[in-house]
């Protein structure tokens, strides 16, 4: 654990700055950890397990990414390359991306921007994170023991015939899908209930709506997930017919079943990346964020939009032709809401003051991939040319940068852009800007060689390939490798900055969120007073008054 | 212009008609998609040189905007995007939707080969031929879990799904050879189940297809599981089939009302149901009939039938199905009888069905 380090405050006459009565010394000892109920405790607890995740699902993609470097076997067999990409998927997925940016910045920062001392259930909050860590730990169970070959999707009748243990990881998924619905309870509640003085619906952050439309989706869709799951477990374990037509089920029930949770899932993963660039654009540019309410209000469109638009991954299963059509056009409306956040996001640079930093290097990365992923995601929607995609490289490649491009981008935003509130220390810019255009770079050559094999017809979960599919594979595989690097760099210098960056004060970017109007870090009761909010955040009309922005009174 | 596009982008070669149609979308929704996402990005860097932050204790006006702005954001995709669907989807129809004129073989899935039937026979892995120019379908189905049948030259896939027919068509329109992939995840053989469709000038198809037929040595490339001699038709093995599963103690062929509808004219003709709807009696009627009869039951007759569901193996449903189809009256009428009102089916005997 990191308190040791970033605990240890510096001596005051060193650092005027640093708040020495913070969140993270007001109490030691593991056991002041793992009982605390403090909600920003809880999220660093987060940033650690998710950062774990997030190491382990890579070192499964570098794996895969090595594998695929020649058309044959080249360091693995087929059954444990099945089960590379069958692990790399469910751990980033359940164990990074869903609870990632929710987990660590939407518990920190939440009550911080509400003027809330904590979230609404500070007991069920800890609750979920140990939710989180069980499932993750059955999960990895499954994992040491034999691993599953499904694939993430878990396709019936393959998963429920299959010899590999998917059962545990099943049932892992399925605790980790309470872990989710708490989390997404806790914050609706937060938001309907603990809004300081002055904080009205229409002045709360933006941040905070996107995370409220992700947690509508959490408590609505989650379930499903979870009857699912547990009904594949069912079949595999004591051969209930339900998917499996040998026994009489149906396995394109299960597909429906399945991607009624997790094309919403998409979003889950989705709009909590766009609630953290809702706010880094507006405190790189300095302004307001332009068109508010389309922002707000487009969160809750694509959450609700989200739940019609499954049947779009069962084009080539025999749906009938008139369900194609329709759950194509409803998933060109969730672009068109997308595209709404596009535009308010790039106009409000307009007349604003924009600095280049580290988060803004992001921003952009995520701009790109958001259009450039959103706008093959409506080349798919249009049916016809989805034929041809269905299944290939081609929709890993889109997925790769719709959902974890941006994902990735937000996170590592979020990270460097709160960071000093986090922790009171910056990180070196320098080395930020390295590695964010070595992560930018390298995520482009992995994953635009990719958009290329899936439209020269090279399907996914291949472990060896016809030779023409060579070079572009090598390619990728290099892209891969300077991602890595790009991660390595990251973590070094954040690791460093916790006990020798350089004490950053309560407010380092000059940022109007609500969240830096407390000190760095912040106290464990998070105000010194109550906060009372007379305008919207991010209001730059008018000057600083010192160095130190303090809240409204 | 074509040629270059295609290049461009590594699409593979264009073998049917419909491929270079679905090409042409291809190329206009990624040119408009490059072009906008260079503009918005040549926008954001044009705010950025224009308002770059020159002191920090800058200030920005507050600056809301006006209706038309949001109008103009929602409506400008919105037109690209319902224009590329109406190009999309009506390609997707066309794809759907097998010329009736469309010769006909039936494809199975299993790990990990592909096994295709002709009809009149004969039936082969992993290698389909045919005629170039002539529209064919497939009516797809899998023996154990879910493949997808996937040709990249023709811009077509069709998954393969156990206890179901489901169909897709093309037409190659040159004689030459193309590489049939799996793209459903189905285990450790995933990536080697491939096949090739070999398309052959009409004269030299019909002229291979009449040999192999002749041939009384012909390779029975099938499974050993499989109970009849597959060196003959395909309607003719559905018949014996049939017999071996006493389909003939509740259906008969000649018309006559049984326990069951009879499955003379059966194949496209729509059946009334119980429940006041109807039904087309196709190949997927069919299958589902056998795999769950209480599904749909014909009005007018029990619940009566067993399901054969995991007892008739994909191949043998092909066969089943082909025997019903070839059951029609078509072939003698309009003329005032002649003779027989159905074709007759040497050698059956209903009374000995077991």
């Amino acid at each position: 654990m990191s308190q040791s380090l970033a605990t240890t405050p510096p001596a005051p006459a060193d650092a005027p700055a640093y708040n020495p009565r913070n969140y993270l010394n007001a109490e030691a000892g593991i056991a002041s950890w793992l009982l605390t109920r403090d909600h920003k405790r809880i999220a660093v607890m987060y940033l650690v397990v998710t950062t774990l995740s997030f190491a382990l699902g890579g070192f499964y993609a570098m794996l895969i990414r090595i594998e695929l470097l020649t058309p044959g076997p080249t360091i693995m067999s087929a059954m444990s390359y099945n089960r590379m990409f069958t692990l790399h998927g469910v751990v980033m997925i359940f164990l990074f991306m869903i609870p990632a940016i929710p987990g660590v910045f939407g518990n920190f920062f939440l009550p911080l921007m509400l003027g809330a001392r904590d979230v609404a259930f500070p007991r069920l909050n800890l609750l979920s994170l140990y939710l989180y860590a069980i499932g993750a730990a059955i999960a990895v169970y499954g994992m040491i023991h034999g691993g599953a070959d499904t694939g993430w999707t878990f396709y019936t009748p393959y998963s429920t015939t299959t010899v590999t243990k998917v059962v545990p990881i099943l049932l892992g998924a399925f605790v980790l899908g309470f872990s989710s619905i708490l989390t997404g309870l806790n914050f609706i509640v937060t938001t309907h209930t603990l809004r300081a003085p002055g904080m009205s619906w229409m002045r709360m952050p933006l941040f905070v709506w996107s995370i409220y439309a992700t947690s509508v989706i959490q408590i609505l869709a989650t379930p499903v997930l979870g009857i699912t799951l547990l009904l594949v477990a069912f079949e595999h374990a004591f051969g209930w017919g339900i998917f499996d037509p040998a026994r009489g089920g149906d396995p394109i029930l299960f597909q429906h079943l399945f991607w009624f949770y997790s094309h919403p899932a998409v979003y889950i993963m989705v709009l909590p990346a766009m609630a953290v660039m809702s706010e880094v654009i507006q405190a790189s540019a300095r302004k307001n964020i332009f068109g508010y309410k389309a922002v707000a209000f487009s969160s809750l469109g694509i959450a609700f939009v989200g739940f019609f638009t499954w049947g779009h991954h069962l084009f080539t299963s025999g749906q009938s032709t008139l369900d194609a059509g329709i759950f194509g056009v409803l998933s060109m409306f969730v672009g068109i809401f997308t595209a709404i956040k596009v535009f308010n996001w790039t106009a409000t640079l307009y007349e604003g003051a924009v600095k280049f930093t580290t988060w803004f290097a992001y921003f952009c990365g995520f701009l790109f991939f958001l259009v450039f992923g959103g706008m093959t995601g409506i080349a798919l929607a249009t049916v016809s040319l989805d034929i041809h995609w269905q299944d290939t490289y081609f929709v890993v490649a889109h997925f790769h940068f719709i959902m974890v491009g941006s994902v990735i981008m937000a996170w590592l935003a979020a990270l460097h852009y709160w960071w000093p509130k986090m922790f009171g220390r910056l990180y070196p810019e320098g080395w930020g800007l390295v590695s964010a255009v070595l992560i930018i770079l390298g995520f482009n050559a992995t994953f635009i060689p990719q958009f290329l094999l899936g439209n020269y017809g090279m399907p996914r979960r291949y472990y060896s390939y016809p030779e023409r599919f060579w070079p572009l594979n090598v390619a990728s595989t290099a892209g891969a490798s300077l991602l890595a690097f790009g991660f390595t760099i990251i973590l070094v210098y954040l690791a460093i900055s916790l006990r020798w960056g350089k004490v950053a004060g309560p407010n380092p970017w000059g940022s109007r969120g609500f969240e830096w109007d407390t000190l760095s870090p912040p106290p464990t009761e998070n105000f010194l007073e109550n906060p009372v909010y007379t305008r919207g955040p991010h209001d730059y009309t008018e000057a600083p008054e010192g160095a130190e922005v303090t809240h409204a009174t | 212009m074509n040629e270059l596009m295609r290049k461009l982008l590594f699409l593979p070669e264009q073998g049917s008609a419909y491929a270079t149609e679905v090409d042409r979308l291809h190329f206009f929704v990624i040119t408009v998609t490059m072009v906008s996402a260079v503009a918005v990005a040549v926008v954001a860097l044009a705010f950025f040189v224009k308002y770059k932050r020159r002191s920090e204790r800058q200030t920005t006006p507050h600056v809301e905007p006006k209706a038309i702005h949001e109008v103009l954001f929602i409506a400008v995709p919105l037109t690209f995007f319902l224009l590329w669907f109406a190009i999309g989807f009506p390609l997707f129809v066309k794809l759907q939707t097998p010329p009736k004129d469309a010769m006909d073989v039936y494809v199975q899935g299993k790990k990990w080969m592909w096994k295709f039937a002709y009809p009149g026979g004969p039936s082969g892995v992993d290698v389909l031929r045919v005629p170039a120019g002539r529209p064919v379908r497939l009516l797809i189905t899998s023996r154990d879990v879910i493949h997808s049948f996937y040709v990249p030259d023709f811009r077509l896939k069709q998954d393969a799904v156990p206890g179901r027919y489901s169909q897709t068509w093309f037409t190659a329109s040159a004689p030459g050879r193309h590489q049939v992939l799996c793209a459903e995840y189905c285990g450790i053989g995933h990536s080697a189940m491939l096949a090739e469709i070999i398309a052959m000038e009409p004269a030299q198809y019909d002229a291979w297809l009449a040999e192999t037929r002749r041939s009384t040595v012909a390779t029975a490339q099938d499974s050993p599981e499989d109970r009849v001699d597959p060196r003959t038709s395909l309607s003719e093995q559905g018949r014996l089939l049939s017999g071996e599963y006493g389909c003939f103690k509740c259906h008969t062929v000649d018309g006559t009302r049984h326990i069951g509808p009879t499955w003379l004219d059966l194949y496209r003709k729509a059946e009334p149901l119980q429940d006041g709807k109807s039904v087309v009696a196709d190949e997927a009627y069919l299958t589902e009939s056998m795999m769950d009869p209480a599904a749909k039951i014909v009005a007018g007759y029990q619940n009566v039938m067993p399901t054969y569901q995991g007892r008739v193996p994909g191949p043998e449903i092909a066969a089943i199905v082909e025997f019903i189809r070839s059951l029609r009256t078509d072939a003698v009428r309009p003329e005032p009888s002649k003779g027989p009102v159905y074709v007759p089916v040497p050698g059956y005997d209903p009374t000995s069905a077991r």
